[in-house]
């Protein structure tokens, strides 16, 4: 590598090549920290057109190349490849235009996901996917992993919500596809982008879809003294022909982590508790929110608590948005999970992951997204001790076996990534997977972009760490 | 023509014969390209729903009609408005044309309630992707990639759909717009708005844009008074009989008159100028749908398409017409696009894209 870096050199002015592995220590990892590589140059474009040519010179140089944003990826999906190349598009940050009309915004990667929302508020509209990591989370890499966020079962993912899609694919070609138009003709390019883990190239301009904002949110927090009364209330609530934007929960442990970290105040003695929010039009919401109280009425809340205003709102959601580096209190790892079950079989999940933390010792916090069945189990370990990592990942695997056997997925919004390459086959069959690694020739037949994600089998460039990322220490960054 | 009702037949019909093409209820025919023709119709039956997951399985030739029977009963949808309904559109034939109607407005269309499918690929080989669970990022996204594919890719056997609750009421206006730039005002301010519209269909020769509201009735009603001070004396709350009548109507487009059929992907801010420029090309009926589709009923398509490939759009034509290919106006194709095709169809078994 060190032999190319003059060549490297003549892309980009050399204050925008980084090759000295101190600077090029906080690109090692991502949001998975277990996992480290050292790259061999890090590139900072700050136009698309740079990124095409760094993408070119790498085709032309045989050098694997991974694009990222804010390194935020909880599946290791911007882990470097050791001496390749890591395309750092942070500075890919404008927002090109919000058009209230169209009702679109078409961005660089490089934009924070909020920010989206914060540009097309003056319209009355906003982007509707909003993973936990908002704040910081960048477009590029929301498209990458089709990311997801608390309004999924009414809103969809990331991939819902993008129209088209300019970009440099990993033979150099720069496509268009898709493009303003709510509708389109053809196959659904723009949607195989979505999701494919920077498997195929690096959006570099990305039309989004805008919704208008809701005019009000009805925000309930419920507790319960057992998992199981919550999970009968989550389906009592999807039964009645509700369609609430959120529906979430969190167990006892990620209540006591919520509550030392933020002091959300949550329902003393609660075993779960479950944030309900219904939104939409005043008249609207008006009428659901009698329909939702005669509900929670008969599922043996022990308390049930109406937001009465945006603050009060805001308390019961801050509990719920920190849980996760909240639980980093009690622990000094671990391990999130992604999987999902049918909703329907929420309660036995619960039951059996906590049957699976007596029985392997290492405690299982649990915050999810129950109305989507997207459960986030945080595997607590000590990173220091032993087999200590080993085991909270041979506990994790078997959570995401129980989601698969149960008629679930392997991962609901962080993609499949490095972390969980090797369940690819509990979900697909080999020909399943053979078709994937055909598409992902067609985009990418030198194999050069994000090697060694989402497909079992490939080297590992992984090392082992412990501790929360740098970013979450300084409560930048929180995992959803 | 080959009748397969198991998957694994259709994949032993692509795997005979070096061309094939898939037909599903025959509504969409122009879509269908040169080759053996397979039938779905036999492919048929609701495999799993259960009203609680939202979700629902079935094989590729059921017809829509059947599924939508079975999801009211539960007092659910497809929120998308599925065309073709009565006139035999099927699952899979949906999914291949990729079409919506003004139900797309509110939560999105085709694309965003397909969660997972099953497919033939050219290899003959059954396929799955995507999953039966509502969230799921696993894999790359091979059911959305098929919505539109028009079984040039892969013959889709079986789809997984989310589903929605339905509305416990609707309420359906009609506002009177005078010209295309009013009606584009009025749909832009609708877009934005806090109503939450269901479902929006703008009709430049009847000069009105139909909105259709959803949810509780006593909440229909006062967003609907507010709607027609909005617009005063522009606006009529129509009779539910109508209005059903109307939505049937989109929905199967019985306004085109069994004319050709042309589907154009567009933008609110595309219309007016449309609007001016058909004007020249002389009478033609047709809408907007959810401020998304233009749909065209044009006896020639000539003109459309000169027109369509001078602007460097493109449209397709989903019925009728003499001409093989259903391609209007300019189709840009990238070099990757050929490369996707053959590693999904590597011996040109499905008509070319």
């Amino acid at each position: 590598m060190p032999a190319l870096h003059d060549s490297l050199r003549s892309l980009l002015p050399p204050d925008r090549v980084f090759t000295d592995p101190a600077r090029m220590a906080v690109y090692e990892s991502d949001g998975l920290t277990a996992m480290k590589a050292l790259p061999g140059a890090v590139l900072v474009p700050e136009t698309a057109g740079e990124v095409i040519a760094i993408v070119r010179w790498c085709v032309e140089h045989a050098v694997p190349f991974v694009a990222r944003g804010s390194g935020t990826s909880l599946s290791g999906g911007s882990l470097p490849v050791a001496d390749g190349i890591v395309i750092a598009l942070n500075r890919l940050n404008r927002i090109l235009e919000v058009d209230p009309v169209d009702r679109v915004a078409v961005v660089e990667p490089g934009v924070i996901n909020l920010d989206v929302s914060r540009a097309a508020d003056r319209h009355g509209l906003h982007y509707a996917p909003d993973p936990s990591s908002q704040t910081i989370c960048t477009i590029g890499g929301n498209i990458a992993f089709n990311s997801g966020g608390a309004h999924c079962l009414k809103y969809g993912m990331t991939a819902n919500h993008v129209l088209g899609v300019k970009a440099v694919l990993a033979t150099g070609e720069v496509v268009e596809f898709g493009g303003r138009s709510r509708e389109q003709v053809g196959a659904d390019f723009t949607g195989l982008f979505c999701g494919s883990e920077g498997l195929f190239g690096i959006a570099l301009e990305i039309t989004l879809r805008l919704l208008p904002k809701a005019e009000i949110f009805h925000t309930v927090l419920a507790g319960y003294h057992s998992l199981e009364a919550a999970g009968n209330a989550v389906s009592a609530v999807i039964e009645s022909g509700l369609l609430p934007g959120a529906l979430e929960m969190m167990d006892a442990l990620a209540i006591e982590a919520a509550e030392a970290a933020v002091a959300c105040g949550y329902p003393e003695g609660a075993e779960a508790v479950l944030i309900i929010e219904l939104e939409g039009p005043v008249e609207k919401v008006a009428a659901e929110r009698e329909q939702l109280a005669a509900i929670l009425a008969e599922t043996n809340a022990f308390e049930t608590r109406v937001a009465a205003n945006a603050a009060e709102r805001m308390t019961i959601w801050k509990g719920r948005k920190c849980a996760f580096s909240a639980v980093g209190r009690l622990s000094p790892d671990f391990i999130v999970q992604d999987g999902v079950v049918p909703r329907a079989r929420l309660g036995e999940a619960l039951r059996r992951i906590g049957e699976m933390s007596v029985e392997t010792c290492y405690r299982v916090a649990n915050v999810f997204h129950a109305g989507d069945g997207n459960l986030h189990p945080l595997i607590l370990y000590d990173g220091r001790v032993p087999g200590g990592l080993e085991g909270a990942e041979a506990l994790a695997g078997r959570i995401l076996e129980m989601c698969v056997a149960m008629g679930g997925s392997i991962t609901g919004e962080h993609g499949v990534g490095m972390e969980k390459r090797d369940y690819l086959p509990a979900m697909f069959s080999a020909a399943d997977i053979a078709v994937m690694k055909r598409l992902r020739h067609a985009f990418d037949p030198g194999e050069l972009a994000n090697p060694g994600k989402m497909f079992p089998g490939a080297e590992a460039p992984a090392l082992t760490t412990h501790g929360l990322h740098p970013l979450e220490k300084a409560g930048i960054l929180s995992r959803e | 023509m080959m009748a397969p009702d198991q998957a694994a037949e259709v994949a032993d019909a692509v795997r005979a014969y070096p061309r094939v093409a898939a037909v599903g209820g025959g509504s969409k025919r122009r879509l269908v390209g040169a080759g053996e023709e397979i039938s779905l119709r036999g492919l048929t039956g609701i495999l799993e729903y259960h009203a609680s997951e939202f979700t629902f399985t079935a094989r590729a030739g059921t017809p829509v009609a059947e599924v939508a029977a079975a999801l009211a009963e539960e007092g659910q949808y497809l929120p998308f408005d599925p065309l073709f309904v009565a006139a035999g559109a099927t699952l899979g034939g949906t999914v291949a044309a990729g079409i919506s109607g003004p139900g797309r407005f509110r939560f999105g269309g085709l694309r965003d309630f397909l969660i997972g499918v099953q497919f033939v690929d050219g290899r003959g080989e059954l396929i799955r992707g995507g999953g039966k669970v509502v969230k799921n990022a696993a894999g790359f996204d091979l059911p959305k990639f098929l919505v539109g594919s028009m079984g040039r890719f892969g013959i889709v056997t079986e789809v997984c759909f989310k589903v929605f609750p339905a509305p416990v009421a609707s309420l359906t206006l009609k506002v009177a717009c005078a010209d295309a730039g009013v009606a584009v005002e009025r749909m832009v301010t609708v877009g934005s708005s806090r109503w939450e519209a269901d479902a929006m269909e703008y009709l430049p020769q009847d000069s009105a844009v139909w909105l259709r509201l959803g949810g509780p009735e006593v909440a229909l009603e006062k967003m609907a008074r507010e709607i027609a001070a909005c617009w005063p004396g522009e606006v009529e709350i129509v009779a539910a009989g109508e209005a059903d009548r109307f939505w049937a109507d989109a929905r199967e487009v019985i306004w085109a008159d069994g004319a050709p059929l042309v589907k154009v992907p567009l933008t609110l801010s595309r219309i007016a100028d449309l609007e001016a420029r058909l004007r020249e090309l002389g009478p033609m009926p047709r809408r907007y749908s959810a401020g998304a589709a233009g749909w065209f009923a044009c006896p020639d398509e000539t003109a459309l398409d000169a027109m369509l490939a001078a602007q460097g759009s493109r449209g397709l034509a989903i019925r009728g017409g003499g001409g093989s290919s259903p391609w209007l106006g300019s189709c840009p194709s990238p070099e990757v696009a050929r490369a996707v095709k053959s590693a999904l169809d590597p011996d040109g078994r499905f008509p070319s894209p």
